[in-house]
């Protein structure tokens, strides 16, 4: 066990785990931030998607001891009242049907967006390929990434 | 206007004996499962001082603001919008002061809380236009009580009722109060089609604000005071079982409360057809973190050992039977020389019309194909979890789950706990697709909760998950068409089979569109679970069927709408035998729809498939354009033509087929679970490959024929045509026809 001191939405959070501990479980069990969600623990669904100094990382590989003074960021914390453009391109597309692959895929395309303003088609299933949908929703979900790339 | 009695359906007017305050029914609301439908107008949405409950799915509060429950479990398919949608249109009251919530498993007050077959809508119709109905008429019944005027002259609309005479009006919050305690009409009448303000419209899913922010609403998110975190082992392998353990290690690391055996089903219990569980003995690792449990299941040394075979009791409506489980352990490759030995021997005969032998044997030409499919695991995103919280006198759970009334019974006779000790609540599911229907994962989470008398959540990793089995069963089938000297269909015959059932409907299309016609079935048993899957035996019969048909067109000189419209058009006027399980004259509407919106006589030169299907009540046709590039095949667009009669929720319904289109697509090219002596090859997303972004469709248009029949189903039957359409656009574009699914197997791993 050791005690991490993490930079989580803008707060200041300590937790005492072992230092192996995947952020996603440090955010989901200690933290109670269940936005960020378990699908295969090995980085091959996205589920997990978050931002570290907001880039896009898969939280179930990433162990804490290795994330340190970085900003995490979690769908949580993306925007005060949930008014991301991308959380509202999101709602005016109506995207999710189960929702519980939707807040790694808003994570992955916010990180996109925040790097490339206006992103061709590839360009977005280049960034989105690693996050699954299970329900089959990628249209909407690519639909929405220019509504919001066009709202800026 | 419709009449309806109103003992229709007569739970929902079952009503708490606490009517005010809004503390009824909220006994377990942890995170509010309230949604607002939209978020502009959450700002201007304030709660009521006091709520009036109407019936079981309705009540008004003070201020107007009116909630709505959702009766049956949501998992993606949106009946948390649409069926509130019913309600709304006929209580007729504004969208935007509704709120909607999830309803909990309570069978006294509600009709039917199951989701799946697509049957949740077309179920769900009379009830609850009947619900909303019925309360629009007590607060009619009210307001002339309380004006002192005539009930036949006080209209209603959008949450305000009006005595135009005399100049009244007043809101449903003001008459809520007197509402609530008049008698329930004997029968009320129903709108008229064409009155619908809100059915037939699009409005957002009410869940998506909380969805986009990241609110917990699924059983994985649960936290609980003093809640334990525990996972299970099971065996690796079907055909196995526990021999013996050693978790000293494992129960000496941090964090780690317990590890010990547990019994799920009993040895004598009689399960129901929900009951589906493929291993009773398992070991529980419990402990205080998720992290820190999946660190000491590592470490619990096991002895696995074949199981012998086996039976166990079912209750089968009433009748006792014990159900055979071979011993052994089950390859893939031992699978496929089985299912082609078996699809040579004659099989049990489920339809005969004509004399398909003697057609067959004075037939010119003979086209013959066989279809397989492998079994398919259901890999919903969010893993087997459930929450549960067991105590001496009552039992507490949360989760993911499809079917509650198929396994209240259950958990009732495992905790020794009447029925109505146990609370069921219904968490939003990450994907269902038939998975949870089976309610094991409650039955487990209970029991390790009993034992550690204590609050626990039980979550699968995903290599738990896509190992437990219920899969998707494997399939086998041949199909026969015999042609005359003049290149006439004069005989058809279809002989399907699979592991462990048949996945054969012996009266649908094209039974009754060719004189002489034979459907066999045949089945081998196996000790690999198998479920429900997203259109059960549809999602692989239909792509076989529309392959052959295809081929079939070809063969005989003719386009493939062509072809499909002319049995049709035989099926219409002169149908053979009385059985057939579609009606002709809707069948054919989709495809000419398909054909319209496709521009499909225009279009010649794409790489296009077309395929239709009849299931879950609802038609389907589909037409496919790809091209094939470095080696791969991209889907641009997607026509669909849907008839479910009357739509609720338009643009939540086209989602709905979008998703089936793009699920199937990923099916067909990648879908397979795959044994070695016993054991499930694939286990994680590394190597059991699913649809991502870049192999989607470009674009996909869902359109609706407009009738007003009754409404029906949109989960399950744009899935299985997608398959065929996807191998006749694969001919078109490489010449070559595709028999065996996935067409496109990323790793070829032979057991």
């Amino acid at each position: 066990m050791a005690t991490y001191n993490l930079k989580v939405n803008g707060k200041d959070q300590q937790v005492d785990v072992s230092p192996s501990t995947p952020l996603l479980w440090v955010l989901r069990d200690h933290l109670q931030l269940v936005g960020t969600k378990f699908g295969c623990g090995i980085a091959q669904c996205g589920a997990c998607t978050i931002h570290i100094e907001g880039i896009a990382v898969r939280s179930c590989q990433l162990p804490v001891s290795a994330v340190g003074e970085q900003k995490i960021t979690t769908i949580e914390g993306l925007s005060e009242n949930g008014d991301h453009p991308v959380q509202k391109a999101w709602i005016e597309h109506d995207v999710p049907q189960c929702g519980y692959c939707q807040a790694g895929q808003i994570m992955s395309a916010t990180s996109l967006l925040s790097q490339n303003p206006n992103p061709s088609d590839i360009e977005i299933d280049q960034a989105m390929n690693g996050n699954i949908c299970r329900c089959g929703t990628y249209t909407r979900i690519k639909k929405a990434i220019k509504t919001a790339a066009n709202s800026k | 206007m419709a009449t309806v009695k109103t003992t229709l359906g007569r739970r929902s007017f079952f009503k708490s004996s606490v009517l005010a305050g809004g503390g009824m029914m909220l006994s377990f609301s942890w995170f509010a499962g309230c949604e607002i439908p939209n978020r502009k107008e959450a700002a201007i949405i304030e709660m009521p001082e006091e709520w009036f409950e109407l019936n079981s799915y309705i009540k008004i509060g003070d201020n107007g603001v009116v909630t709505l429950f959702n009766p049956n479990p949501e998992f993606g398919q949106n009946v948390k919008t649409s069926m509130p949608m019913i309600l709304a249109d006929e209580l007729d009251v504004d969208w935007k002061n509704v709120i909607v919530e999830q309803a909990n498993f309570y069978p006294k007050r509600y009709d039917r809380q199951f989701t799946g077959g697509s049957q949740s809508i077309r179920q769900g119709w009379n009830i609850l236009r009947t619900a909303g109905a019925t309360a629009k008429r007590m607060l009619v019944t009210a307001a002339a009580q309380h004006w002192q005027v005539p009930v036949n002259e006080v209209t209603a609309k959008a949450g305000i009722l009006y005595h135009t005479a005399t100049n009244k009006e007043i809101t449903y919050g003001e008459i809520a109060s007197l509402a609530a305690i008049q008698p329930i009409p004997e029968e009320v009448e129903l709108k008229e089609i064409k009155d619908f303000k809100i059915i037939g419209t699009s409005k957002k899913n009410v869940a998506g604000t909380a969805i986009v922010t990241g609110k917990p609403m699924f059983g994985i998110d649960y936290q609980a005071e003093g809640m334990l975190i525990a996972m299970i082992i099971h065996p690796p392998a079907f055909g196995m079982k526990l021999k013996k353990f050693d978790a000293t290690k494992a129960k000496s690391m941090p964090g780690i409360k317990d590890v010990f055996k547990i019994d799920t089903l009993k040895s004598d219990y009689a399960r129901n057809y929900f009951d589906t569980t493929t291993f009773t003995e398992l070991i529980t690792v419990v402990g205080n973190s998720t992290w820190e449990v999946m660190q000491a299941k590592k470490e619990v040394v096991v002895d696995w050992e074949q199981a012998p075979e086996h039976t166990f009791q079912m209750d089968a409506r009433g009748d006792k039977i014990a159900v055979h489980v071979p011993a052994g352990l089950e390859s893939t490759i031992v699978h496929q020389t089985k299912m082609n030995q078996f699809n040579k021997n004659p099989g049990r005969i489920l339809r005969i019309d004509g004399d398909p032998e003697k057609a067959f044997k004075n037939a010119a030409k003979i086209l013959e194909r066989t279809y397989s499919a492998p079994f398919l695991a259901h890999n919903t995103m969010e893993p087997v979890n459930c929450f549960a919280n067991v105590s001496a006198e009552k039992a507490e759970l949360y989760g993911p789950i499809q079917a509650p009334e198929f396994i209240i019974g259950t958990l009732s006779e495992r905790l020794k706990l009447p029925k109505e000790k146990i609370q069921i609540n219904l968490a939003r599911m990450g994907g269902g697709f038939g998975l949870r229907a089976y309610g094991h994962h409650m039955i487990e989470a209970a029991v390790i909760s009993q034992e550690m008398k204590a609050p626990i959540k039980m979550v699968y990793t995903r290599e738990d998950d896509m190992s437990y089995g219920i899969y998707r069963p494997s399939y086998t089938a041949t199909y026969k068409a015999a042609m005359d000297e003049n290149n006439n269909l004069i005989a058809f015959h279809v002989k399907a089979g699979g592991i462990p059932e048949s996945p054969l409907f012996p009266n649908r299309f094209p039974a009754g569109a060719i004189d002489n016609y034979l459907a066999e079935a045949w089945e081998i048993p196996s000790n690999i679970t198998i479920g429900a899957f997203r259109a059960p035996r549809s999602n692989f019969i239909a792509g076989a069927e529309q392959s052959f048909l295809d081929e079939l067109a070809e063969e005989l000189g003719k386009d493939p709408i062509e072809f499909r419209l002319d049995l049709l058009e035989r099926a219409k006027n002169n149908p053979v035998g009385e059985n057939n399980d579609y009606d002709p004259e809707r069948y054919a509407g989709v495809i000419k729809l398909v054909k319209d919106k496709s521009d499909w006589d225009n279009n010649s030169d794409k790489s296009r498939g077309f395929s239709a299907y009849f299931c879950h009540n609802t038609y389907v046709a589909q037409v496919l354009d790809l091209e094939i590039k470095n080696d791969k095949p991209m889907v641009d667009n997607v026509y669909a033509a849907v008839d479910c009669g009357i739509v609720i929720n338009k643009d939540a319904a086209k989602n709905m087929g979008e998703g089936a289109i793009v699920d199937g697509i990923g099916n067909s090219l990648y879908g397979e679970q795959v044994f070695k002596d016993g054991a499930p090859q694939k286990l994680n997303f590394d190597r059991y490959q699913l649809i991502r972004m870049s192999e989607a469709p470009k674009s996909i248009e869902v359109h609706f024929v407009e009738n007003e029949h009754n409404p029906t189903g949109m989960g399950e039957p744009l899935f299985p045509p997608i398959f065929a359409a996807m191998a006749n656009a694969l001919y078109r574009a490489t010449g070559q026809r595709h028999y065996q699914q996935p067409f496109i197997p990323k790793k070829k791993i032979i057991g």
